[in-house]
Order: C-alpha cells, then sequence, then structure tokens
C-alpha cells in the first residue's frame, strides 16, 4: 500500500478536527503521513500518531506566513517529489482548494474538490448543483489530489509512529510575490466551529438588526451550537461574513441546522441542504425554506425562538 | 494599464440543472446567464479603471457558441473587448484543462492585471484563478473582498476565518475578487447598444498553439462514474405558533434526541 499524503490544517500546532477525519479517510487508501507547516509540531505529534500518521514531514520556513498560499502549495509539491505518493488529502477549505489546485498543476495530476466521501478506490463522492445532484468521481491520471470537507468521516484512532521528517524548500520568486502585509485576527466567540458544529443556528433578514442576533445566540449557545446568518443578515453588517452559510458563505451538514427569519433561497440551501435535521422558524408559511424542513413553526421569531432557549435550559436541567 | 476579467457564461442558478448523458453540465437544457460571481469581477475592473482614469479592459471566456452572450453582457456594463476561445475539442474539459486553455489566451494580451470571480457558479470549484497564478507565474492576489490599485501596486483585504488579511504585489498580478466587493452596477442602454459595435475576438486551440488532445473530456485528469438526483427533501410537520412554538419545537428536539 503506497503513501498518503494529508496535509494538517493546525492552528499553532493545534490539530483541527477534519485532520483527524482526513487521516481515517486516508488509512482506506494506504499508509498515511501527515504534512506540517510552520512551527508547533511538538504540540501536534500526539494527535498525528493517534490518527494514524507514520510520518510527520515538516516544512517550517518564514515564506509560508510571509505570502499567500503559494508557498504552501510549493511546500506540498516538494514533499509530494520526495514521498511519491499514491494520493494527497487536504482539507476542503477556501486555502485548502488553492494549495491543492496548484499543487495539481505542478504534479500535473488529476484534482477532485469537495469531496464528502472517498473510498478504498480513491472514488469520491460530491454534491453538485447546490447539492441536488449527488456525483461519483475519480481522478484517472497522475497522483490524485482531493480536497475533502469537514465532517465527511467519524475520526478513528489507530496508533502509528509519527517521525518527524524535517524538509527544506527553496520557494521560486513567483511563490514569493503576495506579500502579506497586515494581518488583523478575529475575535474567538468560543462556540464551535460553523463547518465542524453538530449543530448550527442561523439568523436572516428576519432577525431585523445586529441586536436581533442576540436571541439567535442565546438558542445557540443553549444547544452548544455554532451560529450561522444568510448573506442578506451578512450583507447589512449584522453578522461577520465569515459566518455566511451558502454558495459564497461555508457549507455545513450538521446533525441539526435551525433557520430563523430565513427565506430559504437557492444560494442559502447550497450551504446547509444536506443537514441532517432541518428546522425553520419564518412568519410567512409559504417560504420555501418549509420545503426543506423536518419541523417548521410559523410564527414571529421573537416569540418562538425565546421560548425555545427557554424549553431548552429547562430540559437539559 | 491594460486588464483581462475571465467571464464564465453558466446555466442559471434558479433553473432546474443537470447533467448531460456523458456527465458533464448540460449547457442546453437551460437557459445561460454571465455568472453572477464573475459580474463582481466586471464591476471591480471597471472601477480599477474609472479611478486610475485610464486603462483598457478585455473580457476573456472559454466554452461553446452561447458563452458569447456572457462577453456581450460584460461588454454592456463597459470594457473595450473580448474574446471566446470556441473550439468543440474544449467539450468536458475539467479545470486542469480549462486553466491551460484561459493561461494561453491571457499570455496574448501582455496584461498588467487579470481579475476572475472567486468561483463559478456551476462548476463551484473555486480553482481556475489559483491555477493560472501558479501557470503564468503571477502574484495571486485570491478571495479579495476589496480591490486597489495605486501605481503598479496591487493591494487586496481577504477575510478569513480567523483573521482578515491585506495582501500587496507589483503589477503584473491575478486577482480573484468575492462578492463582497460590492454589488456591480446593470448595463444601461446606451451600454446595451455600444456593446454590439465593441470587437471580439474568436480563438481556436490551433491559435493557441494547443493540441486538441490535451483538453476535452477524453483527455481530462478526472473522470465521473455517475450523476444521481438527490431526492427532494419531504417538508415534515408545519405549526402555527399559537403561544407555544417553542415548547413544540423543544418537543420536536426532545423527540429526536438533540437535548
Ligand atoms: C451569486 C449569489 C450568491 C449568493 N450567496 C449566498 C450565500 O452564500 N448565502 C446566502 O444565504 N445567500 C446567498 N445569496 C443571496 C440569496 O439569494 C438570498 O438573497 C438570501 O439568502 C436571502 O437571505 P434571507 O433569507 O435572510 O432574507 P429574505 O429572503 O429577505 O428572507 C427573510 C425571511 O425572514 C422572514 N421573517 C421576517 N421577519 C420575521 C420574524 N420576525 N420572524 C420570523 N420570520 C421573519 C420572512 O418571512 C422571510 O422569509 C446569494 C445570491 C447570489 C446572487
Ligand atoms: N470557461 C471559463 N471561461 C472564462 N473564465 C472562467 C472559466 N472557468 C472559470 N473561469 C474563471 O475562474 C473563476 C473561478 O472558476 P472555477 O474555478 O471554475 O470555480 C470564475 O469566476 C471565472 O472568472
Amino acid at each position: 500500500m503506497g503513501e498518503v499524503l494529508v496535509l494538517v490544517d493546525h492552528v499553532d500546532g493545534v490539530v483541527r478536527k477534519t485532520t483527524t477525519e482526513l487521516l481515517t479517510i486516508a488509512r482506506r487508501l494506504g499508509a498515511p503521513s501527515a504534512v506540517f507547516f510552520g512551527s508547533g509540531v511538538e504540540a501536534a505529534t500526539a494527535t498525528l500518531a493517534a490518527f494514524g500518521a507514520a510520518k510527520v514531514y515538516v516544512v517550517d520556513a518564514p515564506e509560508l506566513a510571509d505570502y499567500l498560499v503559494a508557498p504552501k502549495a510549493e511546500a506540498l509539491v516538494a514533499v509530494a517529489q520526495l514521498a511519491s505518493p499514491s494520493a494527497i488529502l487536504v482539507t476542503s477549505s477556501a486555502e485548502g482548494k488553492e494549495i491543492a489546485a496548484r499543487a495539481a498543476v505542478r504534479l500535473g495530476s488529476g484534482l477532485i474538490t469537495d469531496a464528502v466521501d472517498v473510498d478504498a478506490d480513491g472514488v469520491t463522492t460530491q454534491s453538485a448543483f447546490a447539492a441536488s445532484y449527488v456525483v461519483t468521481a475519480r481522478v484517472t491520471s497522475g497522483t490524485p489530489v482531493i480536497t475533502v470537507k469537514p465532517n465527511s468521516a467519524a475520526p478513528e484512532q489507530s496508533p502509528a509512529a509519527a517521525t518527524i521528517e524535517n524538509v527544506t524548500v527553496s520557494f521560486s520568486a513567483a511563490a514569493t510575490s503576495a506579500k502579506i502585509t497586515d494581518v488583523a485576527p478575529r475575535a474567538k466567540s468560543g462556540r464551535p466551529e460553523l463547518t465542524e458544529a453538530a449543530i448550527v443556528v442561523s439568523g436572516g433578514r428576519g432577525v431585523g438588526g445586529a441586536e436581533g442576533f442576540g436571541v439567535v445566540e442565546a438558542l445557540a449557545d443553549a444547544l452548544g451550537a455554532a451560529v450561522g446568518a444568510s448573506r442578506a443578515a451578512t450583507d447589512a453588517g449584522w453578522y461577520p461574513h465569515a459566518f455566511q452559510v451558502g454558495q459564497t458563505g461555508k457549507t455545513v451538514s450538521p446533525q441539526l441546522y435551525i433557520a430563523n427569519g430565513i427565506s430559504g433561497a437557492i444560494q442559502h440551501r447550497a450551504g446547509m441542504q444536506t443537514s441532517k435535521t432541518i428546522v425553520a422558524v419564518n412568519k410567512d408559511s409559504d417560504a420555501p425554506i418549509f420545503e426543506l424542513a423536518d419541523f417548521g413553526v410559523v410564527g414571529d421569531l421573537f416569540a418562538v425562538v425565546p421560548q425555545l432557549t427557554d424549553e431548552v435550559t429547562k430540559r437539559k436541567g | 494599464m491594460k486588464i483581462v476579467v475571465l467571464v464564465k457564461h453558466v446555466p442559471d442558478a434558479a433553473s432546474d440543472r443537470s447533467f448531460a448523458a456523458d456527465h458533464t453540465t448540460d449547457r442546453a437544457a437551460v437557459d445561460g446567464r454571465l455568472s453572477e460571481l464573475d459580474e463582481y469581477a466586471v464591476e471591480q475592473a471597471l472601477q480599477v479603471v474609472d479611478k486610475a482614469g485610464e486603462g483598457e479592459i478585455t473580457y476573456l471566456t472559454m466554452g461553446p457558441e452561447a458563452a458569447g452572450e456572457a462577453l456581450r453582457k460584460a461588454l454592456s456594463m463597459g470594457g473595450d473587448a473580448g474574446v471566446h476561445v470556441l473550439d468543440d475539442a474544449l467539450h468536458g474539459s475539467d479545470a486542469l484543462a480549462t486553466s491551460l486553455v484561459l493561461a494561453k489566451a491571457i499570455e496574448r494580451q501582455a496584461a498588467d492585471l487579470v481579475i476572475c470571480g472567486m468561483a463559478s457558479t456551476d462548476g463551484t470549484m473555486s480553482v481556475v484563478p489559483a491555477m493560472l497564478a501558479e501557470r503564468l507565474g503571477l502574484p495571486g492576489l485570491t478571495l479579495a473582498s476589496s480591490l486597489s490599485v495605486e501605481g503598479s501596486t496591487v493591494m487586496i483585504r481577504r477575510d478569513g476565518d480567523d483573521a482578515s488579511t491585506t495582501v500587496t504585489a507589483s503589477l503584473p498580478a491575478l486577482v480573484s475578487v468575492t462578492d463582497q466587493t460590492g454589488e456591480a452596477r446593470y448595463p444601461s442602454f446606451k451600454g446595451i447598444m455600444a456593446a454590439k459595435k465593441k470587437p471580439v475576438e474568436t480563438l481556436t486551440l490551433a491559435d493557441l498553439g494547443i493540441e486538441p488532445t490535451q483538453v476535452g473530456l477524453s483527455a481530462a485528469w478526472s473522470a465521473v462514474d455517475s450523476v444521481t438526483k438527490r431526492p427532494a427533501r419531504q417538508a415534515g410537520t408545519v405549526v402555527t405558533d399559537a403561544g407555544d412554538g417553542g415548547v413544540k419545537l423543544a418537543d420536536f428536539l426532545a423527540t429526536n434526541k438533540f437535548i
């Protein structure tokens, strides 16, 4: 069985859950090795070992943080040339897809993005046309480069050595031409990551304003959920764009999605249609969101949602 | 300044999109349009030229005959000329082949700035801009939520999950813009009439020096095995709030073990 490279998604060495999912998927295809960029690998090794990484290739260079995306693609290509893997898995984030795209060009490899499943033969499952189709596909040429969405597998442990192998990369002039000149970190909400959360509570135009999101956040906190928003709400500046669900925001696929004051436009549905259970609160009984809701309440969200929050708090005791 | 804007003609997302028998996107079954997400790229190009007080905008598309409509639509918003890569051998091209063809077409233009949309609304891969930057060796300033050009420097803001980042590069460069950059203008009647007279050049693969065997469905680096329409979600129970809507919802959540 060949080596399968998994690009690690981490914050200062804290490995994101999606990476443990990718390592789990990689074991179906071969023997996983992790590819770690930046500093903090010491903090990551235990997790990478627990989920089956036999090796951890580390590239730590200032270019990775000083320039946009391209150096990461070059570093991944350098590791791939060293390891000759049978497949490369990357998280389907905005950055992950760009790294994968550039690496595929460099390696002359086929690319599949946004897979929600990958089987032992490398056959991928994807959603198409705002999740109205399910597509299965496979890479037919070169080393398959596949980006996989969060929540695509239940992480399973399988201990391995996680032997560190440092890799030195010399970056091209082209890769060091889009310079990061300022970074303004975002305040953390303390809530679960939107794309990883088991429950997402969203608000739309019906929430009426930034203050209105208070009722949405209160319900989210009672349920231990992440908060999402429609584009109408993010465009109006009521909630940060990073929380937008839909075609030009995040795709979520939680166990439970609660849409409050959201009409259910096709571009919004594209980002939440594959949720296991969908609940909607909307004062318009004709709102299209009710066509996909497992349970809907026609009513004013400012009455229904706080009542629900109280009930949840009470019943959770 | 010379700007090339990449515009794609896509099946309208509001209609019932489907796949053709060969598993490629059916581009004939429903009405097509200029991808809404590329309208933001057109708008940003027009604004860059407005601000600089000079500049020439060329729109570039690859696609079947009808893709010419995307060029006309963009030209009706403003700008100067169109380039249409049209060749039957292109049918079924994947992102790698598309980026190969578009890169060759861009190379003929000696552009200072290439502007793309953030993603096509049909394929939604959001990879062509990164592939083009890679192939052309240009700085890639992707997913801009705002864009400005000062002299020979381009600067964008990129809003990620953890941070808002400013990225700067020297021209020539490639930028992709998100729907956060601001609404695109509507074509005026004058603009629509003017667009009819603007030049559109049609190029074949031979013009670009690309072999037909390098592109299209048979040369694709990946293959679609099956396409299945997802069964429509069944509408569930809908109750009207009579003062106890929140309680009923809590009952539903409890029954389904969410609380
Ligand atoms: C290219 C493109 C990309 C897009 N990408 C996205 C995307 O990623 N995500 C996205 O969400 N949208 C996206 N959109 C926009 C999308 O088309 C819709 O405009 C948007 O989703 C509407 O948001 P909304 O449902 O909050 O607002 P509306 O459609 O205005 O719906 C508001 C709803 O709230 C209800 N309501 C009002 N007051 C109350 C109350 N007090 N109590 C209960 N209900 C109430 C109303 O009945 C109504 O149904 C995109 C559009 C385009 C063209
Ligand atoms: N066939 C095409 N013709 C012109 N531009 C394209 C084409 N395909 C992709 N693009 C450009 O690349 C961007 C991203 O497309 P994609 O990677 O397919 O999601 C689009 O918004 C367009 O600007």
